[in-house]
């Protein structure tokens, strides 16, 4: 089967019918990856246990029980979920070594679902950054930058050291899994998503980023940041891949009391054709400062897209959106000061060989296990917790954060089903440009539209759209209503078909991809 | 406003993580520069918001003992231990204190 299909309609058929084994599949996938290296968008690459899960797929498809349409399906998995017996690093030199004793509930729902888990994917450090620049395993390279798309559109110089030189971000933090799904090692990968660390690599890479609603899938064995606004992320290469991972991940989990406990029906997609009934709203804070006049065109296009199909398009007004960055790094570096108080060189993760005293073993400890961008987020975050800044700075952002939720709650209550809004600023930015600026101000700038969804708990997804004058992918963003992720992703899909977003053209994916399946000029397939 | 060399040696102990240099005291002062621009939002009678589920009753479940008895597990990736104990350096010695 091509390496490209969509599960649901080709490569879950191809496996029912033989036409593939998933023990090919994987293999294959682990050779893409081999050969894919240079992405560095795997930190682990967990080879003999995926080949045995495939192995077992096998048999299941052998007896004609396969355990759904994820059996035998090769996923990633960003490397701050907890996977037993592989290493689970979060990209930082606190955790290198560490070997999780248990699965993340995210994790185990996969496997148990059958699917193949062939490794963990690169990140910034702890989920910290907006790039996938600033962990301990170095960058992860968009693998857009080796596309023919992007080639074709540089400027040609002799010098061959450039190409080297001109690759692209693939944002962050959950670059390495965005590259993965865009580099077709893998058909589907987790993320995370904080501040936008799910969406904003999606947009960077071309593939489909959701970030489900708050509260709807298990952050049990999640490596938390911000307890109050993580979530588990779905990145996959088209929208009803996403819904299928969504069905078999969502749910309440007893082993985290911040999943709600209504009952979730997995659900297919219907194939709109009638968007008259739609109200699509158009915040226009989100036309941001420093917003390219690409994606500005390519939002408004969208918009008259939706409005000539019939729909209702309605600009409104989400007026405590320029406040949600600064809301955020109040209250994300709150709650890592927090939540990074567990590495302590004890239990789990790096020990300092320093034995004076408790404190200064805890205090070396994190010296060495921590990088700058860690180490200013928690001591910030102390800052803002000190008794005489409590109220001043981390009750005052929780009030603010309460405004910013209640923008959403008026815009959805005056009758707006979705909104739609750009999802970055612009399209990838080369490396040697991007690290000019420190995570802090990049996180500020990059995370500008995507972190009010955080803010307010609500669903939101990317769909990539176009590509830019660089040749390289930009994405649009719709954000939905509480638990109404079947109502987003409908939207979503029908966007999608609209748009039909081009392949991308990797010399490496050509040689290990034996077509077998005509239909691939697009990346969605429904 | 700087920030007194009193309240960076409270915020290295409280945090047991260092600022190492200059630079990562200059990281404190714009972040707090940064997050001075929440006082221009008027949240006159707002109650804070803990959790966007705050309208929900989260799930407790009984007190049952459902699982445990995984010793050989966590003691796996500590990297000092004697027996079934983690083992720390000697406690009550406060941190040296912060020179300028």
């Amino acid at each position: 089967a091509a390496l490209k299909d969509g599960l649901r309609s080709q490569v879950s058929a191809a496996l029912k019918e033989g036409r593939v084994t998933p023990t090919e599949l994987c293999q294959r996938c682990l050779a893409l990856i081999k050969s894919t290296k240079f992405l560095n968008a795997y930190i682990t690459v967990a080879e003999e246990t995926a080949l045995k899960q495939a192995e077992e797929s096998e048999e299941r498809y052998k007896r004609g029980q396969p355990l759904g349409i994820l059996d035998g399906i090769p996923i990633a998995v960003k490397d701050n979920f907890n996977t037993a017996g592989i290493e689970t690093t979060c990209a930082s030199n606190m955790l290198k070594g560490y070997i999780s004793p248990y699965n993340a509930t995210v994790v185990q729902k996969l496997l148990d679902h059958g699917a193949v888990l062939l490794g963990k994917t690169n990140l910034d450090e702890f989920a910290m950054g907006s790039g996938s620049t600033d962990g301990v395993f170095g960058p992860v390279r968009n693998p857009w930058s080796y596309s023919k798309q992007y080639k074709e559109k540089s400027v040609p110089r002799s010098h061959s050291a450039d190409a080297e030189s001109k690759w692209v971000i693939t944002g962050g933090s959950s670059g390495g899994s965005a590259a993965a799904v865009s580099s077709f090692t893998c058909f589907a990968a987790l993320g995370s998503d904080t501040g936008g660390s799910t969406r904003n690599p999606a947009a960077h890479c071309g593939v489909v980023g959701l970030k489900p609603t708050y509260g709807l899938i298990s952050r049990h064995g999640l490596i938390p940041l911000v307890n109050s606004m993580d979530v588990p992320g779905i990145l996959t290469r088209c929208v009803d891949d996403a819904a299928v991972l969504l069905g078999s991940l969502a749910g309440h989990d007893p082993k985290d009391s911040t999943t709600i406990q209504d009952d979730f029906k997995p659900f297919e997609l219907p194939s709109l054709t009638d968007v008259s009934k739609l109200s699509i709203g158009i915040p226009k804070e989100y036309h941001a400062p420093g917003l390219s006049s690409e994606i500005l065109a390519l939002w408004s296009k969208a918009a008259d897209l939706f409005k000539n199909a019939g729909a209702k398009v309605v600009e409104v007004s989400l007026p405590h959106t320029p406040y949600s960055i600064v809301c955020y790094h109040v209250l994300c570096t709150a709650e890592v000061a927090s939540n990074m108080a567990r590495f302590d060189g004890l239990e789990y993760g790096h020990r300092s060989a320093m034995k004076d005293s408790t404190e200064s073993m805890y205090a070396a400890t994190r010296r060495e296990g921590f990088n700058d961008v860690v180490r200013g987020r928690i001591l910030s975050g102390n800052y803002f917790l000190l008794k005489q800044n409590y109220e001043k700075y981390f009750v005052k952002a929780q009030k603010v954060r309460r405004l910013i939720a209640n923008d959403f709650v008026k815009v959805f209550r005056s009758g707006v089903d979705v909104l739609l809004t750009p999802t970055t600023l612009s399209d990838a930015a080369p490396y040697m440009e991007f690290i000019q600026e420190d995570n802090r101000t990049r996180s500020a700038q990059d995370d500008i539209l995507t972190q009010a969804a955080n803010m307010a708990g609500l669903p939101a997804i990317n769909v990539p759209t176009a590509l830019s004058e660089r040749g390289l992918p930009v994405g649009l963003q719709f954000i939905g209503r509480s638990f109404q992720e079947k109502q987003l992703l409908t939207v979503a899909k029908w966007f999608e078909k609209q748009v039909q977003f081009p392949v991308i053209q990797l010399e490496e994916v050509k040689k290990h991809d034996n077509g077998a399946f005509q239909h691939q000029k697009s990346a969605s397939f429904s | 406003q700087k920030v007194s060399v009193e309240v960076l040696d409270h915020l290295e102990h409280l945090a047991l993580v260092d600022f190492r240099d200059s630079e990562g005291v200059e990281r404190l002062q714009k972040a707090i520069e940064f997050a001075d621009q929440l006082h221009e939002v008027n949240t006159d009678g707002v109650e804070p918001m803990d959790s966007v589920l705050e309208d929900r009753c989260l799930y407790l479940r009984e007190d049952d003992v459902t699982e445990g008895n995984c010793t050989k597990e966590l003691l796996e990736n500590a990297r000092e231990k004697v027996e079934e104990y983690f083992v720390a350096p000697p406690g009550n010695i406060p941190l040296p204190k912060l020179e300028e």
